[in-house]
C-alpha cells in the first residue's frame, strides 16, 4: 500500500517527467511534502498562471509534455488563463490541483472550486479522482490524452483524502492505457492520398499552406522534401513558423492579417492549396469567402473536427501530418516541375520585400533582425501578445521547429515569460529570449523572481513604447486616434530587474542594440533589456479584420 | 434548420452529461429534448439530443461529441429509419361528470392511459412520437392543464442494423 502522494510520483516518473512547475497550499500539503524527497525538479512560481504558461514553454520546446501543481480554489484558478491558451494551441499539459477533501465537496468548503466543472470548455479532457485507487491509472491517461492525437491540456483534480488515503499501484497495470472513445486516427486513407497526387501532379499554381501541426507532429523536415519534391512554394501561419527555414527558396514567410505581402497574393491566386496542420483561423484567412477563391484545397489534419470546419475541403486526409506526409512522399515518384508560378512569387518577393524605414531611430523591426543575426540560427524565440509578437514573427529568421514560442489562438499577455522560462528549462544551454511589450511584460513581471532563484537565463527584450502598442494601432487606424486608455506609464525595467536581483541595460540608440544583446548572451542568468522604440510604431502590413487577405494596409518602404 | 436526432452512446463516468450539453451551448444551438438511460452495454448509457440546426452545424457538433473521451459513438438517426417515442404525463382539470368522461374518452383516442384520478383532476400517460403528443397536449388544453411532464425523446434505428450509419 502507498499514499496517493506517492502514486502520483511514481506515475509521474514513469511518464519521464523531470520538472514541475508550481506552487504550493494546504490542499497540496502531502503531494508537496513527497515532493521534498522526490528526483523530480520543481520550479517554485511566483504565481500559478506562470506555473503553467512555463509548463506550456516546455512542452513547445521540448515535444514532451509539461506539468504543473497548483492548490485548490484560488490556485486551480490561476490556471484556467494558462489551460486555455494551452487548448488554444493544442499543447500537451497536464495540471495537477488540489480539492478539498471529498467529504466536503460541493459544501463550499474553504478553497472549493469546481475545477473540472470551471475548465469543462478549455481542456481536451478532465478528471476528478474519486479514489486513490484510480489515481495512478488516472495520471497514465492523462498523459496520453494529453500527448497523443490531436495534444491539448488535461486537468487532473486531486482531492485532499485522495493524495493522503493509501492502495496498491502497480506500475505494469496502471500504466496499460484503453479508452474505447478515443482512438487517433494517424495513417492517412489510401484512396485520398492518391486522389490528392493526382490533383497535385496538375496544379499550375500550388501552394502549401503549414501550420502547428507540422510542428507538433515533428513533420517539418518531411514537409520541407515533400516542398521541394513538388516544387511547391510554402506559407506558414504564426504557429508554423520554423517548419520551414525561413530563408529557403520555397518559403513564403507567415500568411494572414500581419502576413507578407507575397504569401497573401499567392493565397489569393493560387489553384490548389494544401493545407497541413492548420485549422483556418480566421487571423488568418480574413474573409473567409476570399480566402483561396479559386483553388482547390487537400486538407491534412489529425482532427477530423477540423476537416471543413471554417472552409469547404475538396479533399479531407485526416491523420497525424508527419505519417500522412511520409506516405505522400512514398507514394509518388514524380520529378519537380519548373512554373511559372514560382517566378511570378520571386517577383512579388523582390517587388514586395517585408521593409521599414532606415532612418537612424530605434525601430523594433531593426531590434529583432538584429537578434536574428546575432543568433543566427541558435535559440528560441518567444514572446508576448501585441506588436512585439508580430515583429518578432515578421522580422526574425527562423530556420527549425520548435524554434518560435508565442500564444497564437488565446494571443495571451503575459504567456511569453513564464513560457520563456520553461522553454529554457527544457533546453538548457539554448540561448532563450522573451521579446515582450511593457504591458505584457508587466502581467508576469513577478517571475523575475522566479529566475533570479533559479538562475534560468531567460533574456527579456522589452520593446518599450509605452502604449498597448497593438491596441493603440488599431485606435489610430480605425478610430480616430482616439488613444482611448492605451498610454502607459514609463517603466524603469531596468530598476525593477535589480530589484528582483537581475541585471539589466537600458537602450536608447541603434548602435547600442547589438553591444547590448550581446551583453545579455554573455550573462550567465537572466537579463533585462530595456529598448525604448519609436513610440508610435505600426505592424505592416496589415489586413483590416473581416477584410479580403489581399485586402492589406502597407506601411512606409525602405 | 431543422430538428435532428442524435444517438450518443457514452462511457458511464462521471461529468459526461455536462460534457455534451456543454458542446451545444457553446455554439449557441439549443437542445430541444434530451433523454438519458442505460443501455445494451452495462457500463455504457444511451444519450439521445433533439437539436435544431442546419446539416453543416450538426455535422461540426458530431465531430466535436465524436472527440470527447467518453463518447463511443454517434449515431445522427434523422436520416435513418427509425423508431421514436416519448412519455408524457398530463395532469388535466376533469371534474367528475361530462368534463372528466370526455377527457377519458380523448385519452381513450390517443390510447393514453389513465394513472391517477383525484377529486378534481386526472392524470394520463401518453406514449408515443412528438408530433402524437404534441397534438394530444393541444387538445386537453381546453380543459386546463395543471401540469405536464415530457421525457423527451428515445430513438432506434429500425432493423439489424445496429452500426452508425452514414448520414445523407
Ligand atoms: C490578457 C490580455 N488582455 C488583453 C489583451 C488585448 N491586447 C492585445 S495586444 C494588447 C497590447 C499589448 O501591449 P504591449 O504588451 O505593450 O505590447 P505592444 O503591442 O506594445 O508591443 C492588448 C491589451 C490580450 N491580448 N491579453
Amino acid at each position: 500500500m502507498k499514499s496517493g502522494a506517492k502514486i502520483l510520483f511514481e506515475s509521474l516518473a514513469k511518464e519521464g517527467v523531470d520538472t514541475i512547475f508550481g506552487y504550493p497550499g494546504g490542499s497540496v500539503l502531502p503531494i508537496y511534502d513527497e515532493l521534498y524527497d522526490s528526483d523530480i525538479r520543481h520550479i517554485l512560481v511566483r504565481h500559478e498562471q506562470a506555473a503553467v504558461h512555463a509548463a506550456d514553454g516546455y512542452a513547445r520546446a521540448s515535444g514532451k509534455v509539461g506539468v504543473c501543481l497548483a492548490t485548490s480554489g484560488p490556485g486551480a484558478c490561476n490556471l484556467v488563463t494558462g489551460i486555455a491558451t494551452a487548448y488554444m494551441d493544442s499543447t500537451p499539459v497536464i495540471a495537477i490541483t488540489g480539492q478539498v477533501p471529498t467529504s466536503l465537496l460541493g459544501r463550499d468548503a474553504f478553497q472549493e472550486s469546481d475545477i473540472t466543472g470551471i475548465t469543462l470548455p478549455i481542456t481536451k479532457h478532465n478528471y476528478l479522482v474519486p479514489r486513490t485507487e484510480e489515481l495512478g491509472r488516472i495520471i497514465h491517461e492523462a498523459f496520453y490524452i494529453a500527448g497523443s492525437g490531436r495534444q491539448g491540456p488535461v486537468l487532473v483534480d486531486l482531492p485532499k483524502d485522495v493524495t493522503t488515503g493509501t492502495a496498491d499501484y502497480d506500475m505494469e497495470s496502471d500504466s496499460l492505457v484503453s479508452l474505447r472513445g478515443y482512438q487517433p486516427t494517424l495513417q492517412g486513407h489510401r484512396l485520398m492520398i492518391e486522389k490528392a497526387i493526382q490533383r497535385i501532379a496538375v496544379a499550375d499554381r500550388p501552394l502549401i499552406y503549414a501550420g502547428g501541426g507540422v510542428i507538433s507532429s515533428g513533420g517539418s523536415e518531411d514537409l520541407v522534401r515533400f516542398a521541394e519534391k513538388w516544387n511547391i512554394p510554402v506559407t506558414t501561419t504564426l504557429m508554423g513558423l520554423g517548419a520551414i527555414p525561413c530563408d529557403h527558396p520555397l518559403s513564403l514567410g507567415m500568411l494572414g492579417m500581419h502576413g507578407t505581402e507575397y504569401a497573401n497574393y499567392a493565397v489569393t491566386e493560387c489553384d490548389l492549396l494544401i493545407a497541413v496542420g492548420v485549422r483556418f483561423d480566421d487571423r488568418v484567412t480574413g474573409k473567409v469567402e476570399a480566402f483561396a477563391p479559386n483553388a482547390d484545397i487537400i486538407h491534412i489534419d489529425i482532427d477530423p473536427a477540423e476537416i471543413g470546419k471554417n472552409k469547404r475541403v475538396d479533399i479531407p486526409i485526416v491523420g497525424d501530418v508527419k505519417i500522412v506526409l511520409r506516405q505522400m512522399l512514398h507514394e509518388d515518384n514524380h520529378e519537380s516541375v519548373p512554373r511559372q508560378w514560382n517566378e511570378r512569387i520571386e517577383q512579388w518577393k523582390r517587388d514586395f520585400p517585408t521593409s521599414y524605414p532606415d532612418d537612424g531611430k530605434l525601430r523594433p523591426q531593426f531590434i529583432v533582425k538584429e537578434l536574428s543575426d546575432i543568433l543566427d540560427g541558435r535559440g528560441i524565440i518567444v514572446t508576448e501578445v501585441g506588436q512585439n509578437q508580430m515583429w518578432a514573427a515578421q522580422h526574425f529568421c527562423f530556420r527549425r521547429p520548435r524554434q518560435w514560442i508565442s500564444s497564437g489562438g488565446l494571443g495571451t499577455m503575459g504567456y511569453g515569460f513564464p513560457a520563456a522560462i520553461g522553454a529554457a528549462v527544457a533546453c538548457p544551454g539554448e540561448p532563450v529570449f522573451d521579446i515582450a511589450g511593457d504591458g505584457s511584460f508587466q502581467m508576469n513581471i513577478q517571475e523575475l523572481a522566479t529566475v533570479a532563484q533559479y538562475n534560468i537565463p531567460v533574456k527579456i527584450a522589452v520593446l518599450n513604447n509605452q502604449y498597448l502598442g497593438m491596441v493603440r494601432q488599431w485606435q489610430e487606424l480605425f478610430y480616430e486616434r482616439r488613444y482611448s486608455y492605451t498610454e502607459l506609464t514609463p517603466v524603469d525595467f531596468v530598476k525593477v530587474a535589480e530589484a528582483y536581483g537581475v541585471p539589466g541595460l537600458r537602450v536608447d540608440r541603434p548602435e547600442d542594440v547589438r553591444p547590448a544583446f550581446e551583453a545579455a548572451l554573455a550573462a550567465d542568468g537572466p537579463f533585462v533589456l530595456d529598448f525604448r522604440i519609436e513610440r508610435e510604431e505600426n505592424v505592416m502590413p496589415m489586413v483590416p479584420a473581416g477584410a479580403a487577405i489581399n485586402e492589406m494596409i502597407l506601411g512606409e518602404r525602405k | 434548420m431543422k430538428p435532428h436526432t442524435l444517438s450518443i452512446l457514452v462511457e458511464n463516468k462521471p461529468g459526461v452529461l455536462s460534457r455534451v450539453a456543454g458542446l451545444f451551448t457553446r455554439r449557441g444551438y439549443n437542445i430541444e429534448s434530451l433523454a438519458v438511460g442505460t443501455s445494451e452495454e452495462p457500463d455504457m448509457s444511451r444519450i439521445t439530443v433533439v437539436s435544431i440546426g442546419d446539416d453543416e452545424a450538426i455535422e461540426q457538433i458530431k465531430k466535436q461529441l465524436n472527440k470527447l473521451i467518453e463518447v463511443v459513438k454517434v449515431t445522427d438517426l434523422t436520416y435513418v429509419d427509425h423508431v421514436a417515442r416519448e412519455i408524457a404525463l398530463i395532469k388535466v382539470q376533469a371534474e367528475p361528470g361530462s368534463t372528466r368522461a370526455e377527457v377519458m374518452q380523448l385519452a381513450d383516442h390517443f390510447r393514453a392511459r389513465i394513472v391517477d384520478v383525484g377529486k378534481k383532476t386526472v392524470i394520463l400517460e401518453v406514449t408515443g412520437d412528438t408530433s402524437k403528443i404534441n397534438a394530444l397536449e393541444s387538445l386537453l388544453d381546453q380543459y386546463g392543464i395543471k401540469e405536464l411532464v415530457r421525457t423527451g425523446k428515445i430513438a432506434m434505428p429500425r432493423g439489424s442494423r445496429a452500426g452508425a450509419p452514414k448520414s445523407r
